[in-house]
C-alpha cells in the first residue's frame, strides 16, 4: 500500500512560491503595469508634466502608416531569422554529431558568438559590410555588384539579418546537439538495419525526436527576434534606410528615447507585449500538439 | 548623533591630514559626450580649472554619444540625481528650454552668482541659438562649429579643376570630372544628411526651414523646407545619386572615412572635422564655404551653428550654482578661448577670442580654420539664419533623413519625400507642442 506525503500547513506552499512570485512581479508585472499606465499618459521627456489623455497615445499610433510598415518589417525579420538560424544550427549540430577528430574544438568554437553583445556583433558585421570601407564589401564591387546598405532597404535588412542569425546559431546549435544527443542510438540503429538511408532516418526518426527542443527553440527565437535584436540594429543601420530595417522595438526605442514620446513609446510596448503573449499562446496551443514528446 | 559627531570627527582628521583650512570643497559633475582629442580637452579644462582655485573642483564624465548624453541627463533628472552641467548639443535645445524647472538658465545663474557676465561679448551668431527671442542667454556655448565643404587638393588638381567649385552646379561639374578621373564610387559626398542638405542649406539660401523665425519665436511653429528650391536641390541629387557623382554616406558622421581615404574627394561635413582630417587624411587638404545656387536671391547668406553648449541643471544648492559661474567665466577667459579655438578647431565663443586669433595672423597659416567663422559672419542674420529651434529635433533628424533616404534610392520622388518630412515633421511639433505648454 502507498502512502502517500501531504502536508497539513495551508501556508507552506505559497511560502515556498513567495521567492518565484516576488521575482515575477518585481521583474515582469511592475514594469508591465508601469508601461500600461505610462500609454495612457502625455509627458514630457523630463517628466515635469503629466496628462492623462486616455487612449490617445493608441489612436495617434493606430494612424501612422510608419506603425503598420514596422510590423511588416518585424514580420519579415522575424520569419528570415528564425528559419534561418534553426535550419543552419540543426545543420551544424547533426554534423558536430558525427564522429569527428576534434569534435570539442568545432563545438567550442560554434559557441563563442554567443558570448558577444548584440552591439559588438553589429559593429563586427558593419566592418565587414560596409559598402566603401567593408573587407567584405570590396570583392561585392569588383564583382560589378553594387552593394549599398545605406540606400537599399533589401541590402540594410540582409545585413542585419546575418548579424541577428549569426549570433543566435550558437544558441540554438547548443540545444539541438544536447538534443541529438539524447536520442538513443539503438533506434537508429534499429533503423539502418531495416535499411533506412542517413536522409530517411533523419527525417523520419531524429527530426520527430527532436521536436520538443524545435519547438522550445521556435518560441525562444520569436523571443529573441522581437526584443533581443535591437542592439543590432541600433549598430548596423539605425532603423534605416528609410525606416527598412525599424522593427516594432527599434520604434518603442527611437519614440521614447530619441523622440521624448514616453506615453507613444509605452503604448507600442503594450501592443508589443500582446502580440507576443497572443504568438506565445499560439505556438503552445497548435504547434505544440504536433510535437512529440 | 553618534553618526555626526564621527563625521565630524573624520572630517577634522581629513582636514588635519591634508594640512589645509578645513573648508569642503563643492564637487561639480560635468557630463559630456566628447571623444578623442576633444575628451582630452574637456579634462584639461576640468584640471586647469580645478588648479586654479581650491573651492570647487568639477568632475567631468563621458556619458556616451550627443544623444546618449541627453538621455543619461534627462534619466538622471527623473531620478534625482542630475548632474550640475550638462552638454546637450544643438538640436536638444528647444526640449531643453522647454523644461522649465529642470534647467537654470544661464544668464540667471550669473546673475545670482554675482558673476560678471556680459552676453554682448559672444559672437551673436553663436548665443542667439541659444538666447530667448530677448536676448537672455539660456545655455553656455561650448563647441561651436558649422558645415563647410572640405577639399582635397591633391585629387581636384589631378582631375584637372583649376578652381574649387563655388556653387552647386560648379560642385556638380567637378564631381563628374572627379568620377571621370577614376572617383567611380564617389563624386561627391556629406555627412549629417539633415544638417546639410535641410537645415544649412535653408539658411545658406535664407528660404526658412519653418515658420515663426524656424521656431525660435515660438513652438508653434510649421516646417516650410518643401519649397521649389528644396525640390531643385534634393532632385539634383537623386539624378547624381543613380551614377554615383553624388553618393549617399549615411546620416551621421561615419561616412567621414570617405574623405580620409580619398575616396571622396569633396566632402560636406562639420568644421569639427578638421582634427580628426589633420591626424588622418594623407594628402593636401582645405576647407571651402558650402556652396549655393547662383540664381536664388541672396545667396549665400550666413551660416548657421551646429555644435553643442553646456546647460545648468536644477534644484541644485546656491553654493554649486556659484561654482558652476565660475567655472563659467573661467571658461570666457579671452586666452583660454582663443587657446581651445586654435588647438581643437571649435569656433570661439566671445569676440575678444575671435579677434585676438586674427591679430595673431592665425588665419593668414591656418585658413582652413577661418572658413565656418566667415560662413557664419557672412551677412547680417535674418529670420531664417538666425538659428532653428524645434521640438522633439533630435528624432525629427533622423525622420527627415529617412525621407531623404527614400527619395535617393529611388522610392520617392523629391517633392513627394520632401512632402512627407514636413507632414510627419508637423505631426511631431504638435506633439511636443501639447507637452511644452
Amino acid at each position: 500500500m502507498e502512502k502517500s506525503v501531504v502536508f497539513n500547513n495551508k501556508l507552506l506552499p505559497y511560502l515556498l512560491l513567495v521567492p518565484q512570485l516576488i521575482i515575477t512581479v518585481v521583474f515582469f508585472y511592475w514594469p508591465a503595469s508601469q508601461a500600461v499606465l505610462q500609454s495612457f499618459k502625455r509627458e514630457d521627456a523630463f517628466g515635469l508634466t503629466s496628462e492623462f489623455v486616455g487612449l490617445e497615445n493608441y489612436q495617434s499610433l493606430f494612424a501612422q502608416p510608419e506603425y503598420y510598415k514596422s510590423m511588416l518589417t518585424t514580420l519579415i525579420f522575424s520569419s528570415l531569422v528564425a528559419a534561418l538560424s534553426l535550419s543552419i544550427a540543426l545543420l551544424f549540430a547533426t554534423q558536430a554529431d558525427k564522429n569527428l577528430k576534434a569534435a570539442g574544438t568545432y563545438k567550442t568554437l560554434m559557441i563563442w558568438p554567443y558570448a558577444v553583445a548584440p552591439a559588438v556583433a553589429g559593429v563586427l558585421w558593419i566592418f565587414m559590410f560596409h559598402p566603401s570601407l567593408g573587407t567584405l564589401a570590396r570583392p561585392l564591387r569588383w564583382m560589378n555588384f553594387d552593394w549599398n546598405p545605406l540606400l537599399n532597404g533589401n541590402h540594410a535588412m540582409t545585413l542585419v539579418v546575418m548579424a541577428a542569425v549569426w549570433k543566435q546559431i550558437s544558441y540554438n546549435f547548443l540545444f539541438f546537439l544536447a538534443g541529438l544527443q539524447s536520442i538513443p542510438k539503438s533506434v537508429l540503429e534499429a533503423g539502418a538495419i531495416d535499411g533506412a538511408g542517413p536522409m530517411r532516418r533523419f527525417w523520419t526518426i531524429v527530426f520527430p525526436l527532436l521536436s520538443p527542443t524545435t519547438f522550445f527553440l521556435l518560441v525562444v527565437n520569436v523571443v529573441y527576434v522581437f526584443f533581443d535584436t535591437f542592439g543590432i540594429i541600433d549598430a548596423v543601420t539605425g532603423g534605416g534606410p528609410a525606416g527598412a530595417t525599424t522593427t516594432m522595438v527599434y520604434k518603442v526605442y527611437a519614440d521614447g528615447r530619441l523622440g521624448g514620446d514616453l506615453g507613444g513609446s509605452a503604448a507600442q510596448s503594450v501592443v508589443l507585449m500582446v502580440i507576443v503573449i497572443a504568438l506565445t499562446a499560439v505556438q503552445f496551443k497548435y504547434v505544440e500538439r504536433k510535437v512529440q514528446y | 548623533m553618534a553618526f555626526r559627531q564621527f563625521g565630524a570627527a573624520a572630517t577634522v582628521t581629513v582636514a588635519l591630514a591634508l594640512a589645509s583650512p578645513a573648508h569642503a570643497v563643492t564637487e561639480l559633475q560635468w557630463w559630456h559626450a566628447m571623444t578623442g582629442a576633444n575628451n582630452d580637452v574637456v579634462n584639461k579644462l576640468a584640471a586647469d580649472f580645478n588648479a586654479s582655485q581650491s573651492d570647487y573642483k568639477v568632475t567631468p564624465s563621458f556619458k556616451g554619444s550627443y544623444a546618449d548624453t541627453m538621455n543619461a541627463g534627462i534619466a538622471a533628472f527623473r531620478a534625482g540625481t542630475a548632474p550640475h552641467i550638462m552638454q546637450v548639443f544643438e538640436v536638444g535645445t528647444a526640449t531643453m528650454m522647454s523644461a522649465t524647472g529642470a534647467i537654470k538658465p544661464v544668464y540667471q545663474l550669473m546673475k545670482d552668482a554675482g558673476e560678471p557676465f556680459d552676453p554682448k561679448a559672444y559672437l551673436p551668431t553663436i548665443t542667439g541659438y541659444y538666447s530667448t527671442s530677448k536676448g537672455d542667454m539660456l545655455s553656455f556655448p561650448f563647441n561651436s562649429s558649422s558645415t563647410v565643404m572640405w577639399i582635397n587638393n591633391d585629387e581636384l588638381k589631378k582631375a584637372g579643376i583649376a578652381e574649387i567649385p563655388k556653387t552647386w552646379p560648379e560642385v556638380f561639374a567637378a564631381a563628374k570630372k572627379l568620377k571621370a578621373a577614376g572617383h567611380e564610387t564617389c563624386g561627391f559626398s556629406n555627412a549629417w544628411a539633415s544638417w546639410v542638405h535641410i537645415e544649412q542649406f535653408s539658411a545658406w539660401h535664407n528660404v526658412p526651414i519653418g515658420t515663426k523665425a524656424n521656431g525660435l519665436d515660438g513652438f508653434d511653429t510649421e516646417l516650410k523646407f518643401n519649397s521649389p528650391l528644396h525640390v531643385k536641390h534634393l532632385q539634383n541629387l537623386i539624378d547624381l545619386q543613380k551614377d554615383k557623382t553624388y553618393d549617399y554616406a549615411g546620416r551621421a558622421n561615419g561616412g567621414e572615412a570617405r574623405f580620409a581615404s580619398g575616396e571622396c574627394a569633396i566632402f560636406l561635413t562639420s568644421s569639427g572635422y578638421y582634427g580628426t582630417a589633420k591626424s588622418t587624411a594623407k594628402f593636401d587638404f582645405t576647407s571651402a564655404p558650402m556652396p549655393y545656387y547662383p540664381d536664388a536671391a541672396g545667396a549665400p547668406q550666413n551660416s548657421i551653428i551646429g555644435g553643442a553648449s553646456l546647460w545648468v541643471m536644477g534644484g541644485k544648492k546656491p553654493e554649486e550654482y556659484k561654482g558652476v559661474a565660475k567655472f563659467f567665466t573661467f571658461l570666457s577667459d579671452t586666452n583660454r578661448q582663443a587657446d581651445l579655438h586654435q588647438k581643437s578647431g571649435y569656433l570661439p565663443i566671445t569676440k575678444a577670442a575671435y579677434e585676438k586669433t586674427k591679430a595673431d595672423g592665425f588665419y593668414e597659416k591656418n585658413p582652413v580654420l577661418q572658413t565656418p567663422l566667415k560662413e557664419l559672419t557672412n551677412k547680417e542674420p535674418t529670420e531664417n539664419s538666425r538659428g532653428l529651434r524645434f521640438g522633439n529635433m533630435v528624432q525629427m533628424r533622423e525622420l527627415w533623413s529617412e525621407e531623404i533616404e527614400a527619395a535617393l534610392a529611388g522610392k520617392k520622388t523629391a517633392q513627394e519625400a520632401l512632402d512627407a518630412a514636413v507632414a510627419r515633421g508637423n505631426a511631431m511639433l504638435r506633439t511636443f507642442e501639447k507637452t511644452a505648454k
